[in-house]
């Protein structure tokens, strides 16, 4: 569906790969994702339906996410990808009439319980969303928010963790001479990278990311990338996206996702090349969708 | 994809004289523009009176001087400048706190009943004719403490301010952007933190300026402070006292059988002028400042 778009993209990331001379990056899943150890996976769903009032928009779901390492959410518009990633960290508390069913484990406690410390949930889950969305305020105060919201005073801890979570998103160099300039005289790129920093500022474990990079220009979108696939060796991440050259670039699990089904769950590898469902070869090879 | 083609038609050509279309096009823009010359020049005609018949007046003994006694010429409005200062000042103490709190909850929450009902009572309030609102102020505030006072004027400014700041501080929350809510909500922000942190930075200018709006119209009002601060010729800056305000002065000044006080009407017109819109002028230029760090 973004033929021109991504065959260009793909070729530019060859061109510059997105993974830096230095270290190794160990994780890669080496177990099938039916049977992990419990602290291996940081989210899990277990027989998931989600209803928006009659509309059944999330069908029986369960599977396991591995720690630090990326899964890529995928399918065609409306079919639920982006529901299920805000469900991880209840974000879809805030539209009306939504009802579930079943558990989504983090940690190996199921969080759509009444007694769950949601604030709590969505410090240790972070969220970056498809446009970028920084508050109206300095740069430095973008990213110094969530540390206050952890009751952060003392002003050197701040500064140092506000550096720390702007190196960690590929940001520091560029702004750390006008920290306190507007967030919003930033290019939209450097915007989306400014959420993540806001993000990771609170150390969360989790990382969702909602189309991170679908309302950025190439050259954006590669820097993006490159980011995500630095921060699984600290993080663990799941992204949902359109592009499925995105997913294979990026991610180590993909999910392939049907009108409010999960269709396959498997290696990124594996699914890119041999899949088991028709509906999953169908989509990546884009026959629809 | 086999349905026969439809007959070929004939080129188009435009039809009428293309001069009567651009004399038309011509015409409504000019029309356009009599309008809004038309909006502007009643304030152009009033600033121009006010500042004509005014400007001799004020001196700098007009400012700092109490009003003199019947027959004697001169005297100034100090006592009313400073009463209007104080009950607009009352007035908006009283009415910003709970105008912003009732917007607020009426643009989180007020899409139950009693939003409804809320917000249908504060637009009803904003059609109450003043002088009612002075009324009822009276019957609030000047029955219960006996006699005419400074409170009691700042009561009844407080309820014409209220309605414009409950209904624009709704509107400009719920322009802030979902966007914004998300973020900080995603971050693990308490919804009161959001909104103190997030919503209300971003909509205080819109809100500061609906508040002003609503203080420059408090300070001109004439009729609820009647019967509520009442008016004074002396010196009175205790709020349980009968209290100056411009206004007042304005009315009997201008209604008065001396061509000296209704010139001093003019320049006390003029002064009230001056001050709402320095206090609109100044609160825009601290609204405007760059993003705190």
């Amino acid at each position: 569906m973004k033929a021109g778009g991504g065959a260009s993209l793909e070729s530019r990331v060859k061109v510059s790969p997105p993974k830096p001379a230095a270290p190794p990056r160990p994780i890669v899943p080496e177990r099938p994702p039916s049977k992990p150890a419990l602290e291996e996976t940081p989210i899990a769903t277990r027989g998931f339906n989600l209803y928006y009032g009659a509309h059944h928009a999330l069908k029986n779901i369960s599977f396991s996410i591995h720690a630090r390492s990326v899964t890529a959410i995928i399918g065609p518009s409306g079919c639920g990808k982006s529901t299920l990633l805000r469900s991880f960290n209840r974000m879809n508390d805030l539209i009306a009439g939504v009802r579930t069913e079943g558990e989504v484990l983090v940690d190996g406690r199921n969080v759509l319980t009444r007694e769950t410390d949601v604030v709590e949930l969505r410090r240790r889950v972070g969220m970056v969303f498809q446009r970028a969305n920084p508050f109206p305020k300095s740069i430095f105060a973008n990213v110094d928010f969530g540390l206050r919201l952890l009751g952060l005073r003392d002003r050197t801890e701040v500064e140092a963790r506000v550096e720390q979570a702007l190196r960690q998103a590929a940001l520091w160099d560029e702004v750390k001479d006008r920290l306190d300039r507007s967030a919003l005289q930033l290019s939209g790129g450097q915007q989306q990278r400014l959420c993540i920093a806001r993000c990771l500022a609170v150390e969360p474990e989790v990382v969702l990311m909602d189309e991170p990079a679908s309302a950025l220009d190439p050259a954006a979108t590669a820097r993006i990338e490159e980011l995500i696939l630095d921060l699984k060796r600290t993080y663990t991440i799941v992204v949902v996206t359109h592009n499925m050259q995105q997913a294979a670039r990026v991610s180590d699990c993909t999910a392939f996702m049907f009108s409010g089904e999960l269709i396959e769950y498997d290696e990124t590898a594996r699914m890119f090349t041999s899949p088991t469902q028709k509906l999953t070869e169908d989509y990546i090879t884009g026959r629809f969708g | 994809m086999t349905s026969p083609a439809p007959p070929r038609l004939a080129p188009l050509v435009a039809s009428g004289p293309s001069f009567r279309r651009r004399l038309f096009d011509r015409g409504s823009t000019v029309a356009c523009y009599l309008a809004a010359l038309i909006v502007i020049s009643p304030l152009a005609l009033i600033l121009w009176h006010v500042v004509r018949l005014g400007l001799p007046g004020l001196t700098p003994d007009f400012f700092f001087h109490l009003p003199k006694p019947v027959g004697e010429t001169g005297g100034g409005v100090a006592n009313a400048i400073v009463g209007t200062a104080l009950m607009v000042l009352l007035g908006t103490l009283f009415s910003v706190p709970i105008g912003v709190g009732a917007g607020l909850y009426l643009a989180e929450h007020g899409d139950g009943r009693f939003g409804t009902l809320v917000r249908t009572t504060a637009d009803v309030l904003s059609g109450v004719p003043s002088i009612v609102i002075g009324v009822a102020a009276y019957g609030l505030v000047v029955v219960p403490m006996g006699r005419f006072s400074g409170l009691a004027g700042g009561v009844a400014l407080s309820i014409i301010m209220l309605p414009t700041i409950v209904r624009s501080t709704e509107e400009v929350v719920r322009l802030v952007p979902r966007s914004y809510r998300e973020a900080a909500l995603a971050l693990g922000a308490p919804r009161w933190r959001v909104i103190q942190q997030i919503v209300l930075p971003a909509a205080a200018p819109a809100v500061m300026t609906a508040v002003l709006l609503a203080l420059a119209r408090a300070a001109g009002e004439t009729a609820p402070l009647l019967f509520t601060a009442l008016g004074s010729r002396f010196w009175s800056a205790s709020l349980d006292r009968p209290m100056a305000s411009l206004p007042v002065y304005i009315f009997d000044y201008a209604r008065a059988p001396y061509d000296d006080w209704n010139r001093q009407a003019w320049s006390a017109a003029l002064v009230l002028l001056m001050l709402v819109t320095l206090v609109s002028a100044l609160v825009r230029l601290t609204v405007r400042r760059v993003p705190r760090r």
